[in-house]
C-alpha cells in the first residue's frame, strides 16, 4: 500500500483519459494516431496535453503511418504510444511486427469494441486477445497487460510505458468500449512517486556500442539517432550492429533474444488477481470488464454458500501458465466468461491439458460463457451458470 | 454519515442530444465530492443526435464491482422509448421519474411514480429545453436525497462553460422546487 502522501487528491476519471495521464506520467513524449471510436479520447487528451510541455501530438493520415510514425519518434529518442481499436489494430499489425523485430521501445493500446470488421463501434468485446498474440506475422511473444477499472488503467499504461523500455519491444495495452468509457474516482500519485523506467543510453564509445547486444541486459540499453551512434534499423534478420544477415547463427542470436527476454522475465511481467479462491470450490478466470462481472458474481455466489473466487490476469501474454496451472489444479470447475467465442478459455484448456473442445471428462469442468452481441455478461448470467454446473 | 450501507442503481434514459451522459457525469461527480464510491457507464449509438441513449450511474457506500446498472433503485425517462425499453429492470421498492412531454403510456408497475412534463416546464421556465437534463437530475436528487444538494450545484459549476452555468444553476433551483411540491 501507497502511504497517504503518495496520492494528492481523488477525481472522477475516464478509462481512456486515465491511459493518456498514466502515460504522460510515464514520460510520454510522443504520440501519433488516427482517431476511432472507442479510443479517440485518448488521442485528444495527449493532443491538448503533449504540447503543454514540448511533446508531440501527430494526427496521421492512418493507422500504418500512426504506428510507423511511433516507431520513428522511439528511434529518435521520444517515449512514444499510440491507440486505436480492432480496425486500427489490424492495420498495426505489421508496424508492431517491425518495433519487436527491431526491439523500439513503443506502446499500443487496442480498446475493444465489437468485431469483426468495423462490427459495433460503440459496444464492448474482447475478442482481439488472440491478435493482440498472434497479429503480427513472424513469432515473436508479446506483452500484453489489460485492466479492470479507471485506477488500474492508470496504473497498466504507467506499467506498459516501463516494460516497453525495459524490454525494448512494442507492448500491448488492451481495454474496451465500457472500461475506456466508464468513468470512476481515481486518487491521482504525486508524480514525484511514480516509478519511471528511463532510457538507458549507452556509455560505451560509439564504435563499440552494438544495438543488438549478443548478451543484453535489462533494462536494454538504446542509443538515439543523432547521439553520434551507429546502428542501423531494418526488418530483415540483423547482426549485433542491425545490418542484415542471412546467416544462420546469427539469426538464431535474434530469435532467441526476441523469445528469451520475455520469456526468461516471465515473473517479472506476469501480474494476476487472485480474489477469493483459498477456499473455492470454483473459479471464475476472467479479464478485463468481464472480470467485474465475476467478482460481483463471488460476492452473490457467497451469500447463496457457494465458495467460489475469481483469477484474473492483469498481464494476458505471456500467458502465466505456471501460476494459473498452480491456483485452478484444485477446483472442482472453472469457468471463463468473456467476450468472444473462447480466447481466453483456449488458453486455460491447453493449460490444463485439454484440447480444444475436448470430451475428455477431466475437461468437463472447464465451462465457457460467451457473448458476441456488444453487451456485457452480467453478474447473474455468471451465478446461473455456477448453479447449472456445481 | 450512518453506517448502514446502500447501493443506487441509478438509469438515466431517452434519446441522444438529451444531455444523459452529461447528467450522468454530474451526478457521478457530486458523488465524489460526497466521498461516495461510484462508477459511470453508458450506452448510446453511433449517431450524436437521436438513437437511444442512456447513462448509469452507481453510488454507493461499500465497494462493488459491475459498472452497469441491473435492476434500478430510480429510473428516468425523458422518451417513450426508453420508458418501455427499461420500466421492467426498475425494483418494486423503486422510483420511476418519466418526462410525460414525451412519455404518453406507462405499464402498471409497483415502483412509485413521478410523472411530470419535464422538457415542457423547461421551455416555459427558462426559454429552452436544453437544461432538461439539470432540471430532471436536481429533481431526482432531491426526491432520493442520493448526494447532497451542495455537491450537486458545485459538480454542475464545475462541470459546465461558464456561458452556461448560470442557466444550469436556475434549473436545479426550479428542479428542487418542483420536488418540494411532492415532499410532505
Amino acid at each position: 500500500m501507497q502511504s497517504n502522501k503518495s496520492k494528492l487528491k481523488t477525481v472522477l476519471m475516464q478509462g481512456n483519459e486515465a491511459i493518456a495521464r498514466g502515460a504522460l506520467a510515464a514520460g510520454l513524449d510522443f504520440f501519433a494516431g488516427y482517431p476511432i471510436t472507442p479510443s479517440t479520447e485518448i488521442a485528444e487528451i495527449c493532443s491538448v496535453e503533449l504540447p503543454k510541455f514540448g511533446g508531440k501530438f501527430l494526427q496521421m493520415e492512418d493507422e500504418i503511418a500512426s504506428i510507423s510514425a511511433i516507431i520513428g519518434a522511439s528511434l529518435a529518442g521520444a517515449k512514444t504510444m499510440t491507440a486505436t481499436s480492432g480496425p486500427g489494430y489490424s492495420l498495426m499489425t505489421e508496424g508492431i511486427g517491425f518495433a519487436k523485430m527491431t526491439e523500439t521501445p513503443c506502446v499500443v493500446v487496442n480498446v475493444m469494441r465489437g468485431g469483426p470488421s468495423t462490427g459495433l463501434p460503440t459496444k464492448p468485446s474482447q475478442a482481439d486477445i488472440m491478435q493482440a498474440k498472434w497479429g503480427n506475422h513472424g513469432d515473436a511473444p508479446a506483452i500484453v497487460l489489460y485492466p479492470n477499472s479507471v485506477s488500474e488503467s492508470y496504473e497498466l499504461s504507467i506499467r506498459a510505458m516501463n516494460l516497453a523500455e525495459k524490454y525494448r519491444t512494442c507492448v500491448v495495452l488492451l481495454s474496451d468500449e465500457v472500461l475506456g468509457h466508464m468513468r470512476e474516482p481515481i486518487e491521482l500519485p504525486n508524480l514525484a512517486n511514480v516509478k519511471i523506467v528511463k532510457r538507458i543510453t549507452p556509455t560505451k564509445p560509439p564504435e563499440w556500442y552494438q544495438h543488438y547486444p549478443d548478451n543484453p541486459k535489462y533494462p536494454m540499453p538504446k542509443a538515439s539517432f543523432g547521439e553520434g551512434y551507429r546502428f542501423h534499423v531494418t526488418g530483415l534478420s540483423h547482426d549485433s550492429k542491425g545490418f542484415p544477415t542471412n546467416r544462420a547463427d546469427e539469426t538464431a542470436v535474434l530469435m532467441s533474444r526476441l523469445r528469451n527476454k520475455i520469456l526468461h522475465h516471465i515473473d517479472d511481467i506476469v501480474q494476476l488477481e487472485s480474489f477469493q479462491m483459498e477456499d473455492a470450490k470454483v473459479a471464475i478466470f476472467a479479464a478485463g470488464i468481464t472480470s467485474r462481472a465475476a467478482k460481483e458474481a463471488v460476492m452473490i455466489a457467497r451469500k447463496n454458500g457457494v465458495k467460489v473466487g475469481m483469477l484474473r490476469p492483469l498481464t494476458i501474454w505471456p500467458f502465466p501458465d505456471a501460476a494459473v496451472r498452480k491456483l485452478l489444479e484444485d477446483q472442482e470447475t472453472i469457468i471463463i466468461p468473456e467476450l468472444n467465442e473462447g480466447q481466453l478459455s483456449r488458453e486455460i484448456k491447453r493449460v490444463m491439458g485439454c484440447s480444444w473442445n475436448s470430451e475428455s471428462k477431466t475437461c468437463k469442468y472447464i465451462v465457457q460463457l460467451n457473448k458476441t452481441n456488444g453487451q456485457l455478461i452480467t453478474p447473474e448470467e455468471i451465478f446461473n451458470l455456477i448453479k447449472e454446473v456445481i | 454519515m450512518s453506517k448502514e450501507t446502500f447501493k443506487w442503481e441509478i438509469r438515466l434514459s431517452g434519446s441522444g442530444g438529451q444531455g444523459l451522459i452529461t447528467a450522468g457525469i454530474i451526478l457521478a461527480r457530486a458523488a465524489v465530492l460526497d466521498k461516495l464510491l461510484v462508477t459511470q457507464t453508458q450506452s448510446y449509438g453511433p449517431e450524436s443526435r437521436g438513437g437511444y441513449s442512456r447513462a448509469d450511474v452507481i453510488i454507493s457506500n461499500k465497494e462493488f464491482y459491475y459498472p452497469e446498472a441491473v435492476n434500478f433503485d430510480v429510473l428516468l425517462s425523458l422518451t417513450q422509448d426508453a420508458c418501455e425499453a427499461y420500466a421492467k429492470n426498475l425494483k418494486d421498492s423503486g422510483i420511476l421519474i418519466a418526462d410525460t412531454t414525451n412519455v404518453k403510456n406507462i405499464v402498471p408497475m409497483n415502483a412509485k411514480i413521478y410523472e411530470l412534463p419535464l422538457t415542457e416546464i423547461a421551455m416555459e421556465k427558462l426559454g429552452t429545453i436544453l437544461p432538461t437534463n439539470i432540471l430532471s437530475l436536481a429533481f431526482l436528487v432531491k426526491i432520493t436525497g442520493v448526494v447532497s444538494e451542495s455537491s450537486l450545484k458545485k459538480a454542475v459549476s464545475d462541470s459546465l462553460k461558464p456561458q452556461f452555468k448560470n442557466l444550469n444553476l436556475k434549473a436545479i433551483k426550479i428542479g428542487f422546487e418542483l420536488a418540494n411540491r411532492y415532499k410532505k
